[in-house]
């Protein structure tokens, strides 16, 4: 009996890796976040220069889709009018499951200097937020950041959770 | 420009006195004999009840009734082929009347003629599309921000503002941050009246700080956990910093240059 006796808590060599599925999954998650290209307004501009080669998105695994189906955040640059609003949800409820939302910028955040009739006061109001941005606009390393916050946060999150249930959130 | 005013102490009054300043009125001149305007208002006949300069553009005031008429003869007769701009201007609470401005241009004699007419509050204006393609999305807006329909339009809907809003923005009755429909719209759209208590009103305080919130805000030496009611007061604790991110220069010895 135990002949090959192998010593799990130091693998001495061997091709073992030990680790929980959570953190397989979420390994993969967080390093595959691929945001749907939502700019709004002149934040959309940062985010499309964190997306080109100066900053660099494809090396967190970042790639931007123009599909909400393939997407897994959904980043909310730039002001949001009321007559979008609609819009936004509908793109939102499309994207498949488990999915984040970043609400990039000032506007985005409070409506910012917008405290008009026609803007939304806060994307809150219509999706739940994961992280919020601040700046007008923000620079590309913030955006950045942003994403590097998003995935240390999936890194905490448990790989089955449902995220949108009426527990954890209020609006769904 | 307005008069100097010291401004050191803004805080304990408000240095912004003249709050009923009247801008001074665009120096306004007749319109010369023999000049290009002449022509125009020859042109036009009795359609112009009044004329004058300002700027070196010709303003002609119409009967609203004549608009057609009057940006035909400005078309056909005059060379004024482009209208570059034409919307409305809310006097209700001085006279119930908009006035209604039609910005023509000349390209051959590089002149601008402003067309003004003046309708009651519920009266309608007849579309100039058939002159003017530029005014199908011109009217539009006119009826989107004032509510003035213009009749016989091909297509008279709302173009900025979506087609089941409630009011017209930039009528001066108009409140800013807008009404009861217009602050509960994507509510009311998206997830239902039933939805507004939950969601809660629009928070419309750009300096709004809530003092028991313990989720967005943390005071030092006061932290509590995420979300703990704290409406009864919380207890004062000393400031610790992070060890693992400072690095303490002053106990440490590490010297940081060669100089000392």
């Amino acid at each position: 009996m135990a002949q090959h006796q192998v010593n799990y808590a130091s693998s001495a060599g061997l091709p073992i890796a030990l680790t929980t599925v959570d953190k397989l999954v979420n390994w993969g998650r967080s390093n595959s976040l691929w945001p749907l290209t939502y700019g709004l307004a002149c934040c959309a501009i940062e985010m499309m220069a964190s997306g080109a080669s100066r900053f660099d998105f494809d090396r967190f695994g970042t790639i931007f889709r123009a599909s909400p189906r393939q997407a897994d955040v959904m980043i909310l640059a730039g002001t949001l009018s009321k007559k979008h609003a609609e819009f936004t949800r509908r793109l939102y409820d499309q994207m498949a499951e488990p999915k984040w939302v970043i609400s990039m910028g000032s506007c985005a955040n409070t409506g910012g200097m917008f405290n008009t009739y026609a803007t939304v006061q806060g994307v809150d109001r219509i999706v739940p937020v994961d992280i919020y941005l601040p700046g007008c606009a923000p620079r590309p390393e913030t955006l950045q950041y942003a994403l590097m916050m998003l995935q240390k946060k999936i890194r905490r999150e448990s790989a089955n959770m449902k995220k949108n249930t009426k527990q954890n959130l209020r609006l769904i | 420009m307005r008069k100097y005013t010291p401004k050191d102490n803004v805080q304990k009054k408000s240095y912004y006195t003249d709050r009923f300043y009247i801008a001074p009125r665009v120096p306004r001149s007749q319109v010369e004999s023999g000049s290009h305007f002449a022509d125009v208002v020859n042109a036009l006949k009795k359609l112009a009840f009044e004329s004058y300069v300002e700027f070196n553009q010709l303003i002609v005031h119409i009967k609203s009734t004549d608009n057609i008429k009057v940006l035909q003869i400005l078309k056909e007769k005059c060379g004024y082929t482009v209208c570059s701009e034409l919307s409305a201007v809310d006097y209700l609470a001085s006279s119930g009347e908009f006035e209604i401005f039609y910005q023509m241009l000349n390209l051959s004699e590089a002149k601008r003629v402003r067309v003004l007419t003046r309708i009651k509050k519920d009266e309608a204006i007849e579309s100039i599309v058939p002159l003017h393609k530029m005014a199908n999305f011109a009217e539009r807006e006119m009826y989107d921000m004032f509510g003035i329909v213009a009749n016989n339009h091909p297509y008279l809907k709302r173009i900025l503002m979506p087609e089941d809003w409630v009011g017209h923005p930039l009528l001066k009755t108009y409140p800013l941050q807008g009404d009861e429909a217009a602050s509960w719209y994507e509510v009311d759209k998206i997830f239902g009246k039933e939805y507004r208590d939950i969601i809660g009103a629009e928070n419309r305080d750009p300096a709004k700080i809530d003092r028991y919130d313990t989720k967005r805000f943390s005071r030092v030496g006061h932290e509590v956990p995420f979300g703990a009611d704290i409406s009864s007061g919380e207890k004062e604790k000393d400031i610790e910093y992070s060890k693992t991110f400072l690095v303490d220069y002053t106990s440490s010895q590490k010297q940081l240059d060669k100089r000392k």
